[in-house]
This record gives C-alpha cells, sequence and structure tokens, in this order.
C-alpha cells in the first residue's frame, strides 16, 4: 500500500517537473506571438482598432491589453482565426471600433487637388503620389483602404471606391443547393 | 461540375444490399421457423419510426431521408443477428437505441462513427445477456415445432403452447457449444460430431452461411461494396484458425468452422462493409477487416463470449479516422509517399 | 502492338456523340457581329492595338501578347471597329471582360500572310511568331502554345503526343477534323516535332472513333507517327491521363509534363499550328460542335467571336423547352451566363440544355462514405474527405489531402449516390484559397510600406533635428507656426509653411524612382490642375 502511494506521489512529482519544465520552455516562445497575431491582421493600418497600427495591436493583444475583436476590416473572420491561434472564445466585433466594410480603395479627383499633400501624410502605406502644389494621386494596387486620407483633404475630393469583382478575381459561391444542415 | 450523372442513388445501394440478404433470409425461416420474419417486421416498423421522429425533432426534410431506406438496412441486418426467439421489447430496443443513439444522436446518415446494428446488438448483449442467447433449434433437431401464430404468442407475451417448454425450442448455438464443451476439457474432435454441428459450421446455420456469400458475391459485382474489407476479414480469420488448428487440433477449431459459424460470413459482407463507419481507403479497408478478421478470432478463443463480431466492428470504427489518415493512396503524379505524414 | 497503361478509375458516361458525328463540318455563315474577347487564354489579357472606327482586316491582330504567358487576338474578319468595351464573354461567372466589337464589312479581306519558314528560322523567334498568331491550346485549356513548344533547359523533348482522345461525351469536333483534315494535323504535328526535337510522336485517339483513326493512319503512311487506339473511358482525354495511357509515365503533380520527357497537344492545336506556320493564317476560327436539344446536331467551323445565339441557330430555330447552353462537355463545362457570349477559342461544344436531356439532380444526402468517388478518381484523390473539408471551409486539410491535385473531371459527381455537387465544393474551395493567397501577399507588401514609412519618418525627424540643430549654433530662429487649428483653410496654410520650410528644392521622395511614362501622366494631370487652380484660387483664398 505504502509502496503504491508513494509510486504515485513520485509519479505525480515527475510529471509536473515535466509539465513545469514545458511551461517554461514554451514561455520562450512568446515573441513570436506578435508576429503570428500580426500575421492574422490585415494590414489596412487604419487605426480602428485604437492603436497607431496593425503591428502596435498584435502586441498589445499578445501582452493581454486588448481584446480581440476590435479590427473592422479583419471582420469575423479574422477574429475566428484570432480566437484560434489563441485558444480563447471567438467574440463578435466591438462595434464601437467601426463596422467591416467590402473592400475600397482611395481614389482622388484629380481635377480638383489642390496639391496640398496633407493626404500623402496621413498614408500608412505611402500609396499616394504627388509632389506639393501638384496633383496626387492613388496607386491603387497599394492602397489598403484605411480611409485615413479623407479627413485631412481640405476639398473633400478624395472618395472611396468599393473594389468591383473581376474575372480574375471572381470566386466560386459555396454551393448553396444542397439540403442544408449536414 | 458534371451535368450527368450514373443514375445510382443512396436508397437504390441500400435496396440492393436488402436484396442480397433475401436469400439467408429465406434459408433462415425454412430452417428455424418464422421468428426470423417477425423479428424483421418489428424492427422495420421501429427503425422507420423512430427515423421519422428523429428528423422531426431534428427539423430534417422527412421525405429524402426516409426514401434513403438505410433505416431499413439496419433493422434488418439488427434482426438478423439477434435471437429471434427472444421477447419482442428486446429487438425494438435494440432498434431503437440503433437509430435513435447510434444514428442521429452522432449526426445522422454519414455522420455516426459506430455502425448502429452492432451498437444496438453489443448493447443488448451486455444488457440483457440471458435473452440474448434464445437462438431456435434447426428444425431438423426440434422435438416441437411452433406455428407463426405460436411464435407471435411467445414473441408478445411469452406464453407457449401447453405442454411445450422453452429448452424444446431454443438451443446452444455451434459456437457456444464449442466453447463450454472446450472449457469442459473435451477436444475438439469429440464436440464436432454433437448433433448441432453440420458439414462445417451449424447444421442449417451453414446454409445461411453461404446464402450471405452468394449476397456478398452479388454486392460486389454490383460495386457496392469493394473486396477489400470481405477478403480481409475472411482471410485473416481463417488463416489465425488454420495456424492454431494445425498446432492443436484438438483445442482448436478447423478454419471452415470459424468460417462458416455465427456471424462471420455476414459480418464480412454485410456489416463491416458499412460504408459510414468503415475504412474509406483501399489498403485502410485491407487493415480493418483484417483487424476485425483477428479480433473475432481472438474473442472467439480467449474472449468471455462466444462469438466477436459486433465488438470487433465497434472497436474498429473507433480507429477508421486513424487508419484512414495514415493510409491515404498516393496521388497520381506524386512520388511515393512524398508529402503523406 | 504498343503496351498501354491504365490510370485508375475513370467512368463510362452515355456517349452521345453519334447525334453529330454523321454530317460533315461545315462552314459557319459571317455573324451580323463579331465580339472578340481580349482574354481567351490562359495567363494576361491581350492589348488593344486598335481604336473604335478603324478599320481592320481579316486576320490583322487587334491584341498584343501581353508578357510570355499571354496570346495575341486577331480580326476574324474585315470589317470596322465599332467598340472597344466591357462586354458579357463565357465565363462562369457572367461577369463581362474587354471584348472589340467588330461590324463586318462583308468583304473578307485578308492582311498579308506569308507562311513561315520554321526548318531555318531562330527557335525563339518561331515561338514569338506563333504567339503573335493566337496560338492557344483548343482543347480547352487555352494554354498558349508557344511556351509549350519551348523544350527548356531539356535539349529536346523525347515524345510528343497528339491529344485526339475526345472523351468527353457529346463533343466530336475533334473526331470530324480527324477525320476531314488529317494531312494538316499530320503537318502541324511534324513542324511540333521539329521545334521539341522529338523522337517519337503518338497519337492517341479512343476506340469509339474508327473513322478518325482510319484517317489518322491514313496520313501518317510514310512517316514515324504512331496512331494508338486507346479504350474508351472518360477522362482519356486529360492530358496526364492520355500520357500515362500512352507511355505508363505520370506527369509529375504540379509540375510539367516535359519533366518526364513529354508534351501533349490537342489535335485541334496541331491542326491551327499547321494553318499558322504553313499558311501564316491567325488563329480566327475554330471548330466547334453545337449538339443536344437542336434539330440538327453538326459541327461547324465558326469565326471566333461569332455569338452563341447566331451559332446554335444555325443548328436549326431553338426549341422552347431550351434551357440554356452549357459551353463544354457535360462533365467539365459550364452553363453559359447568357447566348450573347461569343464564341472563343476554348469553345469545343455547346449543348442547348433541356429538362428532359439533363434533368435537375435530386436533393444532395448526407456522404456515406461509399468511396464510389473514390473509385472513380482518375488522380487517386479522396473526393469524400476534400468534399468534407471543403464544406467545412477547413482550406488548410483540404490542401493537405492534394485538392490542388483536383482536375475537376466531374468522375466524383458522376458517380456519387448522394447526388453532392463535389466539384462546386472543390471550385469554391480553390478560389477560396487562391483569393486568400492574394489577401495575404498584398497584406505582405502594406505590412513592408507601412513600416518602410515608419522607418521614413524616423530618418527624416533626425534629418530635422540635426538640421535645427545646426541651426542653433547659428542665429536664433523664432520656432515655425503655432500647432495649426481645426479649420480647413489654417490646416492649408500650415501645409503651405511646413512646404516653405522643407523646400530645399527636393522633391517628395515618393516620385523619385517612378517611371517615365508615370512622370509625364503627373506632368499633363499638372497642367489640366493649372487651369483649374486659377478658377480655384479665388474662392479658396476668401475661405
Ligand atoms: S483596425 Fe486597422 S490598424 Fe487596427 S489591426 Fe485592423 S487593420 Fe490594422
Ligand atoms: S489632401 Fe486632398 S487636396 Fe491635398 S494633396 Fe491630398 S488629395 Fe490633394
Ligand atoms: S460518392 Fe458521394 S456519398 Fe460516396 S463517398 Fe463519395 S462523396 Fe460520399
Ligand atoms: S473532380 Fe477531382 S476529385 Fe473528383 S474525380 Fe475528378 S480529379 Fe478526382
Amino acid at each position: 500500500m505504502l509502496t503504491a502511494l508513494l509510486a504515485m506521489a513520485g509519479l505525480t512529482l515527475f510529471l509536473g517537473l515535466v509539465l513545469g519544465f514545458a511551461a517554461i520552455k514554451f514561455k520562450v516562445e512568446e515573441s513570436p506571438l506578435v508576429q503570428k497575431i500580426d500575421a492574422i491582421l490585415p494590414q489596412t493600418q487604419c487605426g480602428q482598432c485604437g492603436f497607431p497600427g496593425c503591428k502596435p495591436y498584435a502586441t498589445a493583444i499578445a501582452a493581454g491589453e486588448a481584446d480581440i475583436n476590435q479590427c473592422p476590416p479583419g471582420g469575423e473572420e479574422g477574429i475566428q482565426r484570432l480566437s484560434e491561434l489563441l485558444g480563447v472564445e471567438p467574440k463578435p466585433l466591438n462595434a464601437e471600433h467601426g463596422v467591416t466594410k467590402p473592400k475600397s480603395v482611395a481614389v482622388i479627383d484629380e481635377n480638383i487637388c489642390i496639391g496640398c499633400t496633407l493626404c500623402i501624410q496621413a498614408c500608412p502605406v505611402d500609396a499616394i503620389l504627388g509632389a506639393a502644389k501638384h496633383m496626387h494621386t492613388v496607386i491603387e494596387a497599394e492602397c489598403t483602404g484605411c480611409e485615413l486620407c479623407i479627413p485631412p483633404c481640405p476639398v473633400d475630393c478624395i472618395s472611396m471606391k468599393p473594389l468591383q469583382e473581376d474575372i480574375t478575381t471572381w470566386k466560386w459561391k459555396y454551393p448553396m443547393y444542397a439540403i442544408k444542415h449536414f | 461540375m458534371a451535368y450527368v450523372s450514373n443514375s445510382a442513388s443512396v436508397s437504390s445501394v441500400m435496396l440492393k444490399v436488402l436484396f442480397a440478404l433475401l436469400p439467408a433470409t429465406a434459408i433462415y425461416q425454412l430452417y428455424f421457423g418464422p421468428a426470423i420474419l417477425v423479428s424483421i417486421v418489428l424492427a422495420s416498423v421501429t427503425a422507420i419510426g423512430a427515423e421519422a421522429a428523429m428528423l422531426r425533432l431534428r427539423k430534417l426534410p422527412i421525405k429524402p431521408f426516409l426514401l434513403d431506406g438505410s433505416a431499413l438496412v439496419t433493422a434488418w441486418l439488427l434482426a438478423l443477428s439477434m435471437p429471434p426467439l427472444a421477447p419482442w421489447w428486446l429487438i425494438v430496443i435494440a432498434t431503437l437505441f440503433a437509430i435513435v443513439v447510434a444514428k442521429h444522436l452522432y449526426g445522422g446518415l454519414g455522420n455516426n462513427l459506430f455502425n448502429p446494428a452492432m451498437v444496438g446488438y453489443a448493447v443488448m448483449l451486455i444488457s440483457f445477456p440471458a435473452h440474448m442467447t434464445q437462438w431456435p433449434v434447426v428444425d431438423t433437431l426440434a422435438h416441437a415445432h411452433l406455428s407463426l401464430s405460436g411464435t407471435l404468442r411467445f414473441i408478445f407475451g411469452g406464453e407457449l403452447p401447453a405442454g411445450m417448454k422453452l429448452d424444446a425450442l431454443t438451443l446452444a448455438t455451434p459456437l457456444d457449444t464449442l466453447r463450454t464443451q472446450l472449457l469442459l476439457g473435451r477436444p475438439a474432435s469429440e464436440i464436432t460430431p454433437m448433433p448441432v454441428f453440420g458439414y462445417v459450421g451449424g447444421k442449417g446455420a451453414e446454409l445461411i452461411a453461404l446464402a450471405y456469400l452468394a449476397g456478398g458475391v452479388y454486392l460486389l459485382q454490383q460495386r457496392i461494396i469493394t473486396w477489400h474489407i470481405p477478403v480481409a476479414f475472411l482471410a485473416t480469420l481463417a488463416l489465425l484458425a488454420f495456424g492454431f488448428h494445425a498446432y492443436d487440433a484438438a483445442r482448436y477449431a478447423a478454419p471452415w468452422f470459424h468460417l462458416a459459424t455465427g456471424g462471420a460470413l455476414l459480418g464480412a459482407f454485410f456489416i463491416a462493409t458499412d460504408p459510414v463507419t468503415g475504412a474509406t481507403t483501399p489498403k485502410g479497408k485491407l487493415i480493418f477487416g483484417a483487424a476485425i478478421g483477428a479480433l473475432i478470432y481472438l474473442i472467439r478463443t480467449w474472449g468471455g463470449y462466444p462469438d466477436g463480431v459486433a465488438f470487433a466492428v465497434l472497436i474498429l470504427n473507433m480507429c477508421v479516422p486513424l487508419i484512414d489518415a495514415y493510409t491515404q493512396p498516393r496521388v497520381f503524379g506524386h512520388v511515393k509517399d512524398q508529402d503523406k505524414p | 502492338m504498343r503496351k498501354l497503361f491504365d490510370f485508375h478509375g475513370g467512368v463510362h458516361p452515355a456517349q452521345h456523340k453519334a447525334e453529330s458525328a454523321t454530317l460533315p463540318i461545315a462552314t459557319a455563315p459571317l455573324p451580323t457581329r463579331l465580339i472578340v474577347p481580349m482574354h481567351q487564354h490562359i495567363g494576361n489579357r491581350a492589348k488593344p492595338i486598335v481604336s473604335v472606327g478603324e478599320r481592320v482586316l481579316k486576320g490583322q491582330m487587334i491584341g498584343q501578347a501581353d508578357g510570355y504567358i499571354s496570346c495575341a487576338v486577331h480580326a476574324p474578319t474585315s470589317g470596322t471597329v465599332s467598340a472597344i468595351e466591357m462586354a458579357t464573354v463565357p465565363h462562369p461567372s457572367g461577369l463581362p471582360d474587354l471584348c472589340i466589337r467588330i461590324e463586318p464589312d462583308g468583304e473578307e479581306q485578308w492582311v498579308e500572310r506569308t507562311p513561315l519558314d520554321y526548318t531555318t528560322m531562330n527557335p525563339s523567334e518561331l515561338r514569338n511568331r506563333l504567339r503573335d498568331l493566337g496560338l492557344a491550346g483548343m482543347g480547352g485549356a487555352v494554354f498558349p502554345s508557344h511556351a509549350k513548344l519551348n523544350p527548356g533547359r531539356r535539349a529536346n523533348v523525347p515524345t510528343l503526343i497528339l491529344n485526339g482522345a475526345e472523351c468527353e461525351p457529346w463533343i466530336t469536333c475533334d473526331d470530324l477534323l480527324m477525320r476531314e483534315r488529317a494531312d494538316q494535323i499530320v503537318a502541324g504535328g511534324k513542324i511540333m516535332q521539329h521545334m521539341l526535337g522529338a523522337s517519337e510522336v503518338l497519337i492517341g485517339i479512343e476506340d469509339n472513333k474508327p473513322e478518325a483513326i482510319q484517317a489518322m493512319r491514313a496520313a501518317c503512311a510514310g512517316t514515324d507517327f504512331e496512331v494508338i487506339v486507346a479504350p474508351t473511358k472518360y477522362p482519356s482525354g486529360g492530358a496526364k491521363q492520355l500520357t500515362k495511357i500512352l507511355t505508363g509515365k505520370e506527369p509529375p503533380a504540379g509540375g510539367r509534363s516535359t519533366e518526364i520527357g513529354v508534351q501533349v497537344f490537342n489535335v485541334a492545336t496541331v491542326y491551327t499550328l499547321a494553318r499558322a506556320v504553313l499558311h501564316g493564317e491567325p488563329v480566327i476560327s475554330r471548330v466547334i460542335t453545337v449538339t443536344g436539344n437542336v434539330e440538327r446536331p453538326h459541327n461547324f467551323e465558326a469565326l471566333i467571336g461569332t455569338p452563341v445565339r447566331e451559332l446554335v441557330a444555325l443548328a436549326g430555330t431553338p426549341r422552347a423547352d431550351t434551357q440554356g447552353y452549357i459551353m463544354g462537355g457535360p462533365m467539365m463545362g459550364f452553363n453559359l451566363p447568357s447566348d450573347q457570349a461569343p464564341l472563343i477559342k476554348a469553345t469545343n461544344c455547346l449543348i442547348a440544355t433541356s429538362p428532359k436531356l439533363f434533368p435537375a439532380p435530386p436533393p444532395a444526402l448526407p456522404c456515406i462514405r461509399c468511396t464510389l468517388c473514390a473509385q472513380a478518381c482518375p488522380v487517386d484523390l479522396q473526393p469524400q474527405e476534400l468534399y468534407w473539408f471543403s464544406r467545412a471551409k477547413e482550406f488548410g486539410k483540404a490542401q493537405e489531402y492534394d485538392l490542388f491535385d483536383c482536375i475537376e473531371c466531374g468522375c466524383c459527381d458522376y458517380v456519387c449516390p448522394s447526388n453532392i455537387p463535389l466539384v462546386q465544393y472543390y471550385r469554391f474551395a480553390k478560389s477560396e484559397i487562391w483569393a486568400r493567397e492574394r489577401e495575404k501577399d498584398k497584406a505582405d507588401v502594406a505590412r513592408d510600406r507601412h513600416e518602410f514609412r515608419d522607418y521614413r519618418i524616423e530618418r527624416e525627424k533626425k534629418e530635422r533635428a540635426d538640421k535645427l540643430a545646426a541651426k542653433t549654433q547659428g542665429p536664433k530662429t523664432p520656432a515655425p507656426g503655432q500647432p495649426a487649428a481645426d479649420s480647413k483653410q489654417a490646416a492649408i496654410q500650415a501645409a503651405i509653411d511646413r512646404a516653405k520650410l522643407k523646400r530645399a528644392g527636393v522633391e517628395p521622395k515618393n516620385v523619385a524612382d517612378l517611371p517615365p511614362e508615370k512622370l509625364q501622366e503627373i506632368r499633363e494631370i499638372e497642367a489640366r490642375r493649372a487651369q483649374l487652380k486659377q478658377a480655384m484660387e479665388k474662392p479658396s483664398d476668401t475661405l
């Protein structure tokens, strides 16, 4: 009896040590976590999450200082993936931070633009081209649709244009006529 | 997306399975009396009722799912595996368990992990072991005969015609007999000449087994099943039996005896081949079948039950995801197994 | 007798070839208008090089290949360009794409055609010419042919396979082409043999086309070409499946068949190549099967750009119960979004559908894991697992189970007793995965650019601080103006002030490395802006 108890205690102790060791070992891998979170975030760099960009938000999530439901561009899918990565329950997007909108790009009405360069300074990814007092234009391929350039423009000549689906970006839809549920 | 299809449907598959069971059912009835028909009807009615009720509860369209025929197949297989002279509630509870718990609580058609018929059977075997041994005696040996009305009265009311004893109607199965007699120390050579045994298996039962074989060949020809599971199953069972029989013929029954008795052929062609709960890759099917065959031999020879089809199948059902994951076939144009786990 | 190999799986759907194979190929009359899409091939869309109102000649290049994997597009007849616009094209999405509309003048006036002397031409020059003649796979895949005719790093490709299997039901255009124009196909095969340096040329034909086999055998007499009859089984006409049947070799997954020394061309492609090289004719027409719910199923040689509506009318007045048109065969084709869509290089067949010929499938049931699909899959996939993962949107898992090896042949659909639209799930999963990849790439670019911007701002701040430090050594200047007020004018003022401060003859950095065209463009717009600015100047001053 006593030997059995001792054996059990010994085993528990041993397993505890292994677990503790593992915990310490895994702790070292915390900094890549920021990168893993950042890889899920959409990189729109819009600041709607309350942080000055995706990376700072990722850092805050990793540090446990921010919730996972603050990024509107990432939407429900982003939250889902964050919840999977972090092993927490997914939750609906926090409406305080905005709503998910269709992907868009900014367009500058080149006839109105006065070349004040304010939008250039606002753009988080340097997707706006132009020199001072010269017309400005948006590089469509690089624009993330963050809308940060809209408020600074003194003549309100920037608008958001939703991205159109074309033959090369079109996606097959989820088959809908199967019996639901299964 | 194909705009054309061969006209196969789930119901046509299930109908063919039922069709393949007909000869065996007919012979069963011929040798062991009408009780089997009563249990098939009982099980079928229960299964369809339970299926409809569950579909309704789960808010699924009833018609396409009822017409798929899978509940009927489960009922029929269950009835063929259970002792037909058992009281009516035994088969009803078994069927309910199979359809409600094993099938629908696991997600319904296509999603169940365990073979529903075998779940029903195993639960009954554990819960009501005494009732599960009321096997009818083959007609040629019977001291008394039960008519259809007598059968009905016995199954539903438990009463036998005056002067008839239950012992006259039931008898231990060949596998049971072999097992108990071996335990008593009698050599196999003395046991097999006993009246319950036939040429190679049980008297009458060996003919049913032959009919199962015929049904299985029909299913193979119709491409409803593939050869992998039955062949691996029966070959493993026969090989093990052969090895031990060769080693000590007095203590281990002959391979043909193992193949022809109990649920071996029913299991090999109709139960282990259930698509939903079986392995799906060719290699996986071989492993799956072989493991079931081996387990059956182990259970029959050293286990606590005379036959082991149900337990073997259920145990292997649990291993299916693992077997499938590790036996993915080489995809066209891939170098052998280069990117497989 | 050559030893034939078999591939796993495959199915035997009802043939329906007799309907359209009895009559010879007819030449379709000139349609009332031609709509020529710029994107008929795999790769980059061709760039229009004509303008609206311009008169074009038959065979004149109207769209220029854009890059290596691309193909030129030509005017199918002489006439006037009436529009360059987004129009309905034969694509499952139903989305419009760039097309050039031509009103035919009925004169059929050709451009100058010069045959190519392929034996003496520089191979790379020859390939460029083929690209400019619009050669692309006519079997349906429309991969630019010149790219496939490049032996690449290998000195040569020993085995050339001409694919005349035509395994899809209903389609007979290759059959008829082989029966009627076998000589041209053999001539094209010789050119390809030369270009690839192939030592053997195998022509694979399914045994359900005895007349084509006979015609090809006759045409091959006196050559070292070998006509090989393969048993009829769908999809033996898949390039990889045919390679396996004829050579026993499997083209590597995700790789090119040239890696195992084999190249496969559809016979219709070989035919157009012969026309192009020996006659200087670009690809402006093709043979197409019009069948199904029509009065006179038939094969037509029709101009690229012919509207489907006009083409099917040639096979008899459309029947009342016709629901739509499948482009391609019933196994791999898709429903055309509209009968206004034009014929393109890939259109080998149009099938008019009716509820009687193609009844809607019964509602799908759950997968019962019967593995009939796995037994039918020519690629040896486990379609039931792919279905499971695609349905659950577990795309990573689906890829692990080799989703991208699926050739979408539809064999699994065909046999599934639960009537699950399996291929639809695979297409859905594939396009989702591609979309995610694109999004990920975009996000990566955005991340890099954002990080660079942060770095740039840091650097500028430092530079300014340094400059300030340098200045404070000299006479003291007051700090620049107050923080900008809320009003827009103040903001502009602040911006201008800052711009003045910064201006040291330096242009903002992000225009420095622009290509000259872009700079030119900016200059032009700037000129326009200058005019506008004069009008704007005053009101903005009074703000
Ligand atoms: S809200 Fe904007 S800045 Fe914040 S993580 Fe999402 S995309 Fe990035
Ligand atoms: S902020 Fe507006 S006016 Fe100023 S440069 Fe940008 S687009 Fe032009
Ligand atoms: S054929 Fe259909 S039901 Fe059978 S395993 Fe494949 S997907 Fe499932
Ligand atoms: S469509 Fe894909 S999964 Fe289905 S049979 Fe063809 S290759 Fe296999």
